[in-house]
């Protein structure tokens, strides 16, 4: 990667959208997503919407280590097919 | 083209002549006259660019923010309370690196309400991250304005830019100025040339978390934005010189002050007032200058250093005041000179609240402090005033009151 001088020294706040950029946010986590793959279509939606980029766009598998439980990708799948679940002490 | 023209509506004039695009605004009291205008551009399809009327200044000031970063040339204005307001979002323009003109009027902040001019509201964003920028005429309003897209934008700097006018001594009062068109400006400010900007291409998240191990480098980043403003700051009042014929100064303007013994220091209005009492000075064979600071931030260390080196004595004149110190101007002046040069100064605070300021008083507290009859900090003009008298009639009618 090469910039002309000028632009040396500058830094800022800056990030690209992926998985971890914002820290282990699995540890969030009260509701966990649990999909059933026979209402599932491979739409797609949830891995769009997935604000932790924390589902895999090929096998749609989630990473708990990122995923926070929020519940996004239950209220945008078109067959109902992702269910929030409580966690349980294991 | 010469117009006949308040401030506030040169400005809205200089940044339709800037080919500004993106415009959130919302309204306060001195500045309204401004968004407005710019809204009548916009209807009357005079000025191509979109106006986002938005629910508060913090809003304003976001969207300020994000019109920049989609690689648009942004403008908005304020007063005051309104910068107050904004006050987070404004180390958040600053931190995150975007070019950005914003003009402040500048207004007292209450309480005691008051709607006229000093310059506490920008000088309490002194530590934000912006730079800042104070005028002293109609004309130096619109050429600023066309100057602080050259320089917020320069790569080297991409830090936004606070342009200060004082409120109804320039926001509201006519004056004839020249107010070029843009195909006249676009010579001087080619379009905005973004280092990067929001692509969907290519996404990317502004003003994420940044951890202790790099988040003192991104600081140290905005000095240097603010370092590298000097010259470019210079090099955009020369080449404007050279395209316009105009000139205001660079980071600071002065007024006779090659063979001054004593220097005025001002900002603002205040200065242009100064250059009225420099001339009756003169007149009764007084040896005195002015030297106006017309950037405040970044300040101009090194001009100062020289322009002061062997004068007799100075007289900084603050139209604000940092609580428990001092006039923020003198402090600076001060640090400035700090074991380079040792200059007498003394500190006049004077102009609060929108207290007309005469080149008669000036040309007074100037004589008195180089005369030595001034104490190291002057309120002036400080009188007996009716809200002393009434504060003491409220005061025994409580007395009375908690004594029964």
């Amino acid at each position: 990667m090469s910039r002309d001088d000028e632009s040396v020294g500058y830094i800022t706040s800056i990030s690209r959208p992926v998985k971890g950029c914002a820290g282990d946010t699995g540890e969030w986590r009260v509701f966990r997503p649990v999909k059933d793959d026979d209402k599932c279509n491979n739409c797609l939606l949830c891995w769009v919407y997935c604000p932790e980029a924390s589902i895999a766009k090929d096998t749609l598998e989630i990473d708990f280590q990122y995923c926070k439980g929020c519940g996004i990708c239950a209220v945008e799948c078109p067959t109902g097919a992702i269910e929030m679940v409580k966690e349980e002490k294991r | 083209m010469r117009v006949l023209e308040t401030g506030n509506h040169l400005v809205a004039l200089a940044a339709n002549a800037a080919a500004v695009e993106v415009v959130p605004a919302y309204p306060i009291t001195p500045q309204t006259q401004i968004i407005e205008m710019v809204a009548e551009l916009i209807v009357e399809g005079k000025m191509d660019a979109e106006y986002i009327p938005v629910e508060s200044e913090h809003s304003a000031c976001a969207a300020l923010v994000s019109a920049s970063l989609t690689g648009a040339r942004a403008f908005s204005a304020t007063s005051a309370h309104g910068l107050a307001y904004m006050h987070e979002m404004l180390h958040f323009a600053a931190g995150i690196r975007v070019p950005a003109v914003m003009v402040n009027v500048n207004r007292a902040l209450g309480p005691g309400w008051n709607i006229w001019c000093d310059h506490q509201d920008s000088i309490s964003q002194r530590d934000t991250g912006w730079l800042q920028v104070y005028v002293s005429s109609h004309q130096e309003v619109v050429d600023t304005v066309i100057q602080a897209y050259r320089i917020t934008e320069d790569h080297s700097v991409l830090l936004p830019l606070m342009l200060n006018l004082d409120a109804f001594v320039l926001s509201h009062t006519y004056m004839d100025a020249d107010v070029p068109d843009r195909e006249e400006v676009s010579r001087y400010l080619p379009g905005y040339r973004p280092l990067w900007k929001l692509d969907p291409r290519k996404p990317v998240t502004h003003g994420s978390v940044v951890y202790p191990v790099d988040f003192s480098e991104t600081r140290e980043s905005m000095q240097l934005g603010q370092d590298n403003a000097r010259s470019v700051v210079s090099r955009a009042a020369e080449e404007f010189r050279d395209v316009f014929g105009r000139w205001h100064g660079a980071m600071v303007d002065g007024y006779l002050m090659e063979d001054a013994e004593f220097l005025i220091v001002a900002m603002g209005s205040i200065a242009a007032e100064s250059k009225v009492a420099v001339d009756g000075l003169r007149a009764r064979g007084k040896s005195v200058g002015l030297l106006r600071v017309r950037f405040f931030r970044p300040f101009p260390i090194e001009e100062l250093r020289e322009l002061c080196a062997g004068r007799e004595g100075l007289l900084v004149i603050d139209r604000d005041y940092s609580y428990g110190m001092e006039g923020a101007l003198y402090t600076e002046v001060k640090a400035a000179l700090y074991g380079h040069q040792v200059v007498p100064a003394r500190s006049l605070i004077v102009g609060l609240g929108g207290r007309d300021v005469t080149h008669e008083l000036i040309a007074d507290y100037a004589c008195k402090a180089w005369d030595g009859q001034l104490g190291e900090i002057t309120w002036g003009d400080s009188h007996i005033t009716r809200a002393h008298e009434i504060t003491r009639e409220v005061l025994c009618e409580f007395e009375e009151l908690l004594d029964t």
